[in-house]
């Protein structure tokens, strides 16, 4: 039954709007506090290494630099992120006490009374590392002789043991995501065509006007009030309360207006840290990534590798289907397993496949991590799934859309998780995609329906 | 050397919130003596029009005018839980929340009104700041008496509460069987290019987008999202990548220098078209539509080159030295 509505559905304009054309709303950038004291961070300049010594000695003396921050200031430097979430394990710390693990790792931050010095006495702190050898390439991290670098032994995830976030505790575990449903040996033994892709979205970063920005600031009674350009202000909560041993009750965290996010303002990846530092010098302290620091440290989208094994009939059917994900995560777990899962789930995309295995791998690589992009988990399977439904097309002989609609899900129809599908639209969708573009459809196309 | 034409599709579907659930949003609206609702919500503004639709919703739901009710956000010590602005669910799952909310104010408004109009709640309705008695336009109270009324004659706070969560799925370890999201959009994009064989440069001419989206609480909003996710869809298909040698960390890109994205004069001809089918999981039936409508630009744009030149490249982003890769590839008879 159809309503009307006063509002719903009517084409209001952007409260925001004038604020923004105007420069009268506020964005982090223009909180400032007296006697507020800035961060830059000493980075690590290769990919691997263990730290053997931290010499802060000449940047302290540098006049205007109130503390060199290093893990030792850190009450709680491993924890598991984002407690909603629930994924293990804690492998990320706060500071790194012992090794680094991507190139552009932040091992100390020096909080003084301008930026420029930070950044002059950064240059003045002396780090030694010892060189490991990275590991870069997916397919290479996941080899037998390929260098360690996660405490488990292997560089990947191992889901359904209760570190993932969502299966039960106590499970055998596995180094990759599950889906399976029907038999898929079964269904390629009877196939009319097997045809395989494999196809690869790199990392790409979120770009949004406002690069990472946020002030701390300690208030009395241990509290403290944390601004910050985030989209998850109880993720910040949650974490900055863990890394600190305080009740998050004692934290106020503030977003104002963000100036862009596309996902890559979800993880609390540099919030602890001013926090930290915060609470150490117990100032109001402010950290404001440059541009170079957004596309080199801050979270990218991550680089998915996904391999197709389809069977089909010469009737244009998917009758079966293998998928092999890798998903790299970077340096440390942050949101991955989570990415995985959801992608494994979606590779069907919008098509009933019967007869599926889908395996996914969450993969540690010595790179700055990855984690949510607008899309997320499911944006590269759209990618890939697309492509080989192209190629699928092609081997057939059928027209792009008349091999899309063919297989396209119906309601009554079940996912690749098992569940029954009750909104299925993408009959609809391609048909009118296909009027917009005055795409030919042939007439008993134009008669289908996701619900018969 | 020539310029060649070719049309790809992609058809997508994108779930609404997190995956698996587990996922609450809550918010608290407070209406002010000077009969103004604000809604309290830790959800973010960062663009997309949060602020502005929340409203919609609110005031729709309560019956308030849109110009009485104000959404602040992003503080934690305002508003109650929330479990972030991602994963397309702000309008599904904060907008359920503030729908309970308003219900919550709407049926204060009622009993207050009622004890003012001397009618039962039942026979009263709430329409754009006054609550009328049902079929006698001349007796009414405005909205902002009835707020101040409560407060000062009533002893009665007008704050509502809403909570929503989808409860955590279970996963079968072995098999994967889940229940994963509430609801599934749609999307299907249809794509125009030419490609320049001498150069290798891919030129995007036309993109027919058309979205299943539940309801448009904003249609103007959902345009932002349609255009924002084609041109960002544009960048990741043709230019864009932090690692241009991936998995190599070399030649890593670190200003806008060498990490080109599309610019105005960029952007193609765009037609959509919306498709509403209301969903009884969201508020006024809306799905999520923040995400998926850069998901299906990419695919449909590699579809496209792969028609026009006869090979499929399948790393993005497909960049003119790809292309011309591609072209030679061709020409030597190894596609």
């Amino acid at each position: 039954m159809e309503h009307e509505f006063s509002f719903v559905g009517k084409p209001v304009a952007n409260v925001q709007l004038l604020g923004h054309v105007t420069g009268e709303t506020e964005f982090v950038d223009d909180i400032v506090f007296p006697g507020m004291l800035w961060i830059k961070a000493v980075r690590s300049p290769v990919p691997r290494g263990r730290i053997k010594r931290i010499d802060t000695s000449k940047a302290e003396r540098l006049p205007g630099v109130v503390k060199i921050v290093t893990a030792r200031d850190v009450p709680n430097n491993y924890h598991v992120n984002m407690a909603v979430l629930g994924i293990g394990p804690p492998d990320e710390p706060v500071l790194p006490d012992k090794e680094v693990n991507y190139k552009g790792e932040a091992i100390c931050l020096v909080v003084a009374r301008d930026e420029e010095i930070a950044a002059k006495a950064a240059r003045l702190v002396e780090v030694e590392l010892e060189e490991l050898p990275p590991v870069l390439d997916m397919e290479e991290a996941l080899r037998p002789d390929a260098p360690v670098i996660k405490s488990w032994g292997v560089n990947a995830h191992i889901f359904g043991s209760g570190l993932d976030g969502a299966t039960p505790k106590g499970g055998q575990g596995r180094p990759y995501f599950l889906v399976k449903r029907g038999g898929v040996e079964a269904a390629f033994a009877r196939a009319d065509y097997v045809v395989e892709g494999s196809y690869l979205v790199p990392p790409i970063e979120h770009a949004p006007i406002e690069p990472h920005i946020c002030v701390v600031k300690p208030e009395p009674g241990g509290r403290l009030t944390i601004y910050t350009a985030t989209q998850a202000p109880y993720f910040v909560r949650d974490n900055v309360a863990a890394i600190l041993n305080i009740p998050p009750s004692r934290i106020r965290v503030v977003s104002p207006a963000v100036g862009g996010g596309f996902g890559g303002k979800v993880d609390p990846e540099f919030e602890m840290q001013v926090a930290v530092a915060a609470m150490a010098v117990g100032r109001p302290v402010k950290w404001r990534w440059t541009r170079e620091e957004e596309f080199t440290v801050s979270t990218v989208r991550p680089a998915v590798k996904i391999e197709f094994k389809d069977a089909l009939t010469k009737d244009g059917l998917i009758i079966g289907r293998r998928a092999r994900l890798l998903h790299d995560s970077g340096a440390y777990t942050r949101t991955s397993p989570y990415g995985v899962i959801k992608a494994v789930f979606n590779l069907s995309g919008p098509y009933y496949i019967p007869n599926v295995y889908y395996q996914g791998y969450c993969v540690y690589t010595n790179k700055q991590p990855s984690s949510a992009m607008r899309g997320y988990g499911v944006f590269e399977v759209s990618y890939a799934v697309e492509l080989q439904m192209e190629r699928d097309a092609r081997k057939i002989g059928l027209d792009s859309l008349e091999f899309r609609f063919r297989n396209a899900y119906r309601n009554g129809q079940v996912s690749a998780s098992g569940k029954m599908i009750d909104d299925a639209y993408a009959i609809e969708t391609m048909r009118e995609a296909a009027a917009l573009a005055s795409y030919p459809l042939s007439a008993h196309l134009l008669r289908m329906s996701s619900s018969g | 050397m020539a310029k060649l034409r070719g049309r790809g599709v992609a058809a997508i579907n994108y779930p609404t919130g997190m995956n698996l659930g587990g996922d609450p949003s809550q918010t608290v609206i407070v209406a002010q003596p000077d009969g103004r609702f604000i809604v309290n919500v830790a959800s973010i503004e960062m663009g997309q029009g949060l602020r502005t639709v929340l409203a919609q919703i609110a005031a729709e739901a309560i019956g308030a005018r849109l110009e009485d009710v104000e959404v602040r956000f992003g503080d934690t010590e305002s508003a109650p839980h929330d479990t972030g602005t991602f994963a397309s669910r702000t309008t599904h799952r904060m907008g359920n929340a503030v729908v309970a909310a308003s219900q919550e104010i709407r049926r204060t408004l009622l009993d207050i009104a009622s004890r003012m109009l001397e009618v039962r709640p039942e026979d009263l309705e709430i329409r754009e700041g006054r609550v009328y008695v049902k079929g006698v336009p001349d007796r009414s109270v405005s909205v902002k008496e009835v707020v101040n009324q409560a407060q000062f004659n009533y002893n009665t706070p007008v704050v509502g509460k809403g909570h929503y969560v989808k409860p955590k799925s279970p996963v079968d370890p072995e098999t994967g069987e889940a229940d994963p999201h509430s609801t599934m959009a749609h999307g299907c994009t249809i794509v125009d290019v030419e490609v320049d064989t001498e150069t290798g440069v891919v030129r995007v001419l036309n993109v027919y987008s058309v979205y299943e989206v539940g309801r448009a609480v904003n249609p103007r909003l959902v345009e932002g999202q349609v255009v924002g996710g084609i041109v960002m869809g544009m960048g990741a298909a043709l230019t864009e990548t932090v690692y241009p040698k991936y998995p190599l960390i070399e030649k890593q890109a670190a200003s806008f220098r060498d990490y080109v994205l599309p610019s105005a004069g960029d952007v193609p001809k765009i037609s959509y078209k919306l498709i509403e089918s209301p969903t009884p999981t969201g508020p006024f039936g809306a799905k999520g539509v923040g995400e998926m409508v850069v998901n299906s630009i990419a695919p449909a744009i590699v579809n496209a080159v792969y028609d026009a030149i006869g090979v499929q490249i399948t790393e993005l982003p497909i960049t003119p030295e790809k292309v011309l890769k591609a072209l030679e590839q061709r020409r030597s008879g190894q596609a």
